[in-house]
């Protein structure tokens, strides 16, 4: 989600997420950020946000509004765009997980970089308007940066097609931004955590030398019984646990069972015997 | 020599949990040691039509190569073994088909693929690879990466301008910046390495390096190393479980022991005797 972030004289003064449709700005106690300040109007502007997409409207203000430092009346407001009210600033950032989903689609193809499709591919993306035009700039600038090791290149091997020629704009786009401030991006991408509402399944032992003793089952797998003799994998999934046949000639059971080549699913309080010890699989908490 | 008793080779591959069809493409030829993975690009289908040419090209030629002669013969102009040549040689074969398909068709134009493609032999394997499939290696309980992705986020990396860390989490993962097919000529990194018995050597698609850590993978891999195919499958699973946003694709090949070539100098000289 969107934010901005309010402040004077560089003070940071707080944080407001663009969670409704209009967000109102202005000095009355009605607006949704009141600016208790002479400078700012009763009613001085509202911010639409529609999915991804924040525009900055001007209500007439009687001291006017700026954004990066032009007055502006109605503007689709970019990430870190500054927006001036008298003394006070309200900075807006837009949040790298707020790409609209046919975008983040397009991040997952492999794309190839190469000099001639840039060419294109930008002059297709200035043609796309204003929009296009800031995404052939920001490509422009991942060229400038690819150029050091790369080729001087940002096109892509996809035919450069409107749509696709934006997304090829913003990908690298994309590109060129989160590489000095990687962290800050860090936590939208990657593989999603696994196992998250799952329950914690465990083994206790029943027999052997180990009897009694309890073994949680965190890890993705777990591999149980002897090498060469016979072993299983107990594997954790979004779905729950499952147990395996690895190698041996005999097969585990469960519940008195040998279970098949294919993954077992396991319940709770399931009994199994991998090469001749008896455990039992249950889930903590 | 047949290499099929010396290698164990296991692979998997799925469209993954998003994707409606499989782009990536793999190849493998036990008797001669031969394994190739393609990860295709390009609208429609032609990044499988892609993907699909570079192994039959380069899996055919090879073995032509091959009835004709050993890939441990050394080469009398590189003074290297000729297995090298004949990956670079095969690999630019199948750039120039995918090319010339890409240029004549308009419904193929644009497409790649990328490319890992392992020839085994005299206790060696030579690799060529373009773009961001990777080979990996567990050896005595390390498993690590073998190639270097040809990618910008790489050549990041590589002139600091963020950590491996960072990576992990960047946005750019799919940005390749070589790949297989995409230009009139391509330059294939092309290397030899040593094998040792009891080496597992694993080829994946980024549909499997994106979704599961290298730390996980080398954890399956030496916990069901005792099965090559489960233990295929089981990575192919891991992506998929994780959110399986790309087609996932795996070869495992396992050396199961010592396979030296017959030679030496009395050897050749001798050969004729057998």
């Amino acid at each position: 989600m969107a934010k901005l972030i309010l402040s004077m004289d560089g003070l940071v003064l707080k944080e407001i997420p663009l969670s409704k449709e209009r967000t109102t700005i202005g000095r009355k106690a009605h607006n949704d950020i009141q600016i208790d300040n002479l400078a700012v109007s009763g009613e001085h502007a509202v911010i639409v946000t529609i999915l991804n997409d924040s525009f900055m409207e001007d209500l007439g203000s009687t001291n006017g509004t700026l954004v990066n430092g032009n007055p502006v009346k109605k503007h689709f407001l970019q990430n870190n765009d500054v927006i001036e009210l008298g003394k006070y600033k309200l900075k807006f950032i837009q949040e790298a997980g707020a790409q609209p989903a046919a975008a983040a689609a397009d991040f997952e193809k492999t794309m190839v970089l190469r000099p001639s499709a840039m060419k294109a591919a930008a002059e297709q993306a200035k043609a796309a308007g204003a929009a296009g035009a800031q995404a052939a700039q920001a490509m422009r600038q991942a060229a400038v940066q690819a150029s050091g090791h790369a080729a001087q290149a940002a096109g892509t091997a996809e035919k450069p097609t409107a749509p696709a020629a934006a997304a090829a704009a913003s990908a690298p786009a994309a590109a060129a931004a989160p590489a000095p401030a990687a962290p800050a991006a860090a936590p939208t991408a990657g593989p999603p955590p696994r196992a998250g509402g799952q329950p914690l399944g465990a083994i206790q032992l029943l027999s052997g030398a180990n009897a009694g003793k309890e073994l949680e089952l965190s890890k993705p797998l777990t591999t149980l019984g002897k090498p060469g003799v016979q072993v299983a994998v107990l594997t954790r999934r979004p779905q729950g646990y499952f147990i395996t046949h690895v190698e041996g000639a005999q097969r585990p059971t469960v519940n008195g069972q040998p279970i098949g080549s294919a993954p077992h699913a396991l319940k709770d309080h399931d009994l199994i015997e991998i090469a001749g010890i008896k455990m039992e699989f249950f889930h903590k908490s | 020599m047949n290499y099929s008793q010396v290698l164990e080779i296991a692979s998997c591959t799925d469209p993954g949990m998003v994707r409606s069809h499989n782009e990536d493409s793999i190849a493998s030829d036990p008797a001669n040691g031969l394994v190739v993975l393609a990860d295709g690009m390009g609208g429609y289908n032609a990044g499988e039509v892609a993907s699909g040419m570079a192994t039959t090209v380069i899996t055919t030629e090879v073995q032509q190569l091959l009835a004709k002669m050993q890939p441990f013969d050394i080469d009398a102009e590189t003074k290297a073994p000729l297995a090298g040549r004949m990956i670079r040689e095969q690999v630019l074969k199948a750039n120039t088909s995918i090319y010339q398909a890409a240029q004549s068709q308009p419904q193929y134009s644009g497409m790649g693929t990328t490319l890992v493609v392992c020839l085994f032999y005299d206790n060696k394997m030579t690799v060529g690879h373009l773009g961001d499939s990777r080979l990996y290696m567990l050896r005595e309980g390390k498993f690590s990466q073998v190639t270097r992705d040809h990618s910008l986020l790489q050549e990041q990396i590589d002139s600091g301008i963020i950590t491996a860390e960072q990576a992990k989490h960047a946005q750019h993962k799919n940005l390749v910046t070589k790949a297989l097919g995409i230009d009139p000529t391509v330059e294939p990194e092309v290397k030899e390495y040593a094998t040792r018995p009891g080496d597992v050597y694993l080829l994946c698609s980024d549909g499997l390096c994106d979704m599961v850590d290298d730390e996980d993978m080398g954890m399956t891999l030496q916990a069901l190393g005792g099965n090559l195919k489960l233990a295929a499958q089981q990575l192919v699973q891991m992506a998929n479980d994780n959110g399986g946003k790309d087609n996932v694709s795996v070869i495992l090949v396992r050396v199961l022991r010592e396979y030296p070539a017959p030679r030496g100098v009395m050897g050749k000289l001798f050969g004729w005797r057998k």
